[in-house]
């Protein structure tokens, strides 16, 4: 117990320090999350009203922003799978990284299905036992349980390693190796709830496609490692943190098989819409092409085809794949695509036109995008904050200090520019 | 120079202390509903499930809600808890031949049951069609204004709750804050939803409507005869849905919903469907009757036809 708060009290004294740059970076964040702190009271005090939602589109931003978001926590899984069921030591050294962003992401999910809910201080209703969960009917109440469960075991064995390496021990492999196994299905388990969540609904024919939970998982196993690999960049940049290009090419590989499933099954849906050409159709057409002189996301669904499409390509191509620019290009281009495509391009359609065949154009608000950057601008803080704790007990620049009990404090800078020469055995930077 | 510098001064200053209290104020909200609040804030906050009540617990919610709305109406209301009458399953017939798009059944629901003026909150939608093109809803018009109704070469199709035997609606609530009574009500606890809107994207007939801001309604217009399932006023950030006029069919005698009774032309039927007497079990063995989206399977009680 006393070793926890030790370790506890390190961490923070380790986050407050660093370079010029972290300090920009977080007061950066800090700013953003006042904005959208601000934006959220005015929500509270005027109702959703100040949203662009309306009866017939009841959901919008924030929930785009959450689908999405369920797809970025899916980066942990693909790095778990090659590091504890096949071993594989290069990722095995980073998959801390894809746990940590993980909780991050679900983080934000929590946070986007908070601000979207009229009543959020009646959030008790949802705890089993003290309120009334409808579990098992609804999926959302499924999406409730099995959110926190993925959330619980990410952070649960990152933070479990991440003890252990501070006080310089060999976490018990008894206690992560199930809970590591777990967290496979239960990642797998998020999208597909998610997925059934809008796939359940008969009256919302885009969403009610059985393609759907597949199209999911091979969105989310492309946005999710593509921000791995950014990140993973942007580590071996800024910090001392080692990461081989072995491990980050076989992600990309990863991200070049789940780009192409994912463009294959959404050519199969367009092709059985418009083929059959039923009245089901008219959601797709607004997509693509407008209905009636409506065509709002017409120019972000072709964007998003066309980013999804050339990453493909450089993904696909080994050249383009192992030049770390193409590479890095390739990711933000998939990152975007799939933003656009399993957010708004998912969740708006199943709105318009409405169940009577109403057309309502809906674009967020300023509220929704304000309060949507704070949210993103949290989830980057969180994020930071988990890295600089984590990288340097990786790099074994944050540890017990001799004594047992107070910590030592190898990286005093955490963020910048390292030297060409990582790879020599460099000492700390000044 | 320096002038100007202060005027700004002043402006940012005076916006940042507008945040801050914003600010404050928002993280009031979230942590506790303020020091000074008064009890019954606490108790709303604490309130049970409405089917979990005990019967005292019960009588304490309803004095409760009647006095907060009395006082802030500043007439008294009140609110009944009158449970399903044994052996009654509601059904309602509309008779698409017959009804002139005048959208009185709109007003007249709005008025009694307490729905928000600004915004503008309505549970019956009518949708003007055209009658070559049947019933297509692409081609329907839902903002039809012209000088007098009917017009020539169309026809009008109201749609409200449907009342379903299997409603998706109440299925997909993860708080169990809506559900169907004995009688085929299908019905939520205000003070338990939590606004998450689920229900509404679950809807087939688009019947759920959100309180996007807080409903606001002329103290004399309010109907002070209400039901707690029903139309009492509601606050801001929950659904709510037509009940067949709760606070009406549920009493004995009983009385029509307001669109039935306003309805000019006679186009709209209610009844008991458990009663082989009734208009609406004659209805549906004589007329042409059919059901709005059948393929859904949600088993609407609310019955289409044409009488001629």
């Amino acid at each position: 117990m006393k070793n926890i708060w030790h370790f506890y009290m390190g961490t923070l004294v380790l986050i407050s320090k660093g370079s010029k740059a972290y300090y920009c970076w977080v007061l950066f964040l800090l700013s953003l999350m006042a904005i959208g702190a601000y934006a959220y009271v005015q929500q509270l005090n005027e109702g959703l009203i100040v949203t662009s939602m309306r009866d017939q589109v009841s959901w919008g931003f924030y929930i785009s922003n959450f689908t999405f978001l369920v797809g970025v926590a899916a980066a942990a899984v693909l790095l778990v799978i090659p590091a504890y069921v096949y071993h594989w030591k290069p990722i095995k050294e980073i998959a801390v990284l894809g746990e940590l962003l993980a909780v991050s992401a679900i983080v934000m999910c929590l946070m986007f299905v908070t601000v979207d809910i009229g009543r959020p201080e009646r959030f008790w209703h949802l705890i089993p036992k003290i309120g009334l969960l409808n579990f098992p009917q609804s999926l959302l109440a499924w999406d409730v349980v099995v959110l926190n469960t993925y959330l619980m075991i990410n952070l649960t064995v990152a933070v479990f390693i991440l003890y252990n390496k501070y006080y310089k021990r060999e976490p018990n492999k008894k206690f992560t190796t199930p809970l590591l196994l777990l967290s496979i299905p239960s990642a797998i388990s998020i999208h597909t709830i998610t997925a059934f969540l809008y796939n359940g609904l008969g009256a919302r024919p885009f969403w009610n496609s059985s393609i759907l939970v597949p199209r999911f998982l091979a969105s989310a196993f492309c946005s999710g490692p593509a921000f791995m690999i950014l990140i993973f960049f942007l580590v071996r940049k800024y910090t001392k943190f080692k990461i081989e290009d072995e491990a980050i090419q076989k992600v990309a590989e990863i991200i070049a098989y789940a780009i192409f499933i994912n463009l294959l099954l959404l050519g199969a849906e367009l092709f059985k819409e418009y083929y059959t050409g039923s009245v089901h159709l008219a959601p797709v057409q607004y997509l693509f092409q407008g209905l009636h002189g409506h065509s709002a996301l017409v120019p972000w669904i072709w964007t998003a085809m066309i980013f999804n499409v050339i990453a493909f390509v450089l993904f696909l191509n080994p050249a383009t794949r192992r030049n770390n620019v193409t590479l890095v290009m390739g990711c933000i281009l998939v990152f975007i695509g799939v933003y656009i495509e399993k957010g708004m391009g998912l969740v708006i359609p199943g709105f318009i036109p409405d169940v009577l065949h109403e057309i309502y154009e809906y674009a967020p608000s300023g509220i929704e995008l304000l309060l949507s950057m704070g949210i993103w601008a949290t989830g980057l803080f969180v994020f930071t904050m988990l890295l600089r704790v984590a990288i340097p007990i990786m790099n074994g620049d944050f540890h017990v200090a001799d004594d047992g009990v107070t910590s030592y404090i190898g990286d005093q800078l955490f963020l910048v520019q390292q030297p060409d020469t990582i790879n020599s055995e460099s000492e700390p930077a000044k | 120079m320096s002038d100007i510098k202060k005027c700004d001064d002043h402006v940012l200053h005076k916006s940042r202390r507008k945040m801050l209290k914003g600010l404050a104020a928002g993280i009031g909200l979230i942590a506790m509903p303020g020091r000074d609040a008064s009890a019954s804030v606490w108790e709303e906050f604490f309130q049970k499930h409405f089917r979990e009540l005990s019967k005292d617990e019960l009588k304490g919610v309803i004095a409760r809600l009647e006095k907060e709305y009395s006082t802030r109406y500043d007439k008294k209301i009140t609110v009944k808890t009158t449970p399903p009458i044994e052996g009654v399953r509601y059904g309602y017939g509309l008779d698409l031949s017959r009804c002139i798009g005048c959208r009185r059944c709109v007003y007249a629901c709005v008025t009694e049951n307490n729905q928000s003026r600004t915004p503008q909150v309505q549970w019956i939608r009518v949708m003007q069609l055209d009658k070559e093109k049947g019933i297509d809803l692409s081609h329907a018009e839902h903002y039809y204004n012209p000088a007098t109704v009917p017009e020539k070469g169309h026809f009008y199709m109201p749609v409200q709750c449907q009342q379903c035997e299997k409603p998706p609606c109440t299925k997909v609530c993860p708080v169990q804050a809506t559900w169907k009574e004995n009688d085929g009500i299908v019905v939520v606890d205000y003070n338990w939803c939590i606004g998450c809107r689920y229900c509404m994207a679950a809807c087939p007939y688009g019947a759920r409507h959100f309180n996007w801001a807080k409903p606001v309604i002329a103290a004399k217009e309010v109907n002070p005869n209400t039901h707690y399932l029903g139309n009492r006023p509601r606050p801001k950030g929950v659904v709510e849905k037509c009940t067949f006029c709760i606070q009406r069919t549920r009493e004995q005698p009983g009385r029509y919903p307001a669109c039935a009774e306003v309805c000019p032309v006679g186009a709209r039927k209610f009844g008991n469907l458990l009663d082989p007497e009734s208009e609406i079990r004659y209805l549906i063995e004589n007329k042409r009757v059919f059901i709005f989206k059948e393929d859904l399977n949600t088993q609407p009680k609310f019955y289409y036809f044409y009488a001629t």
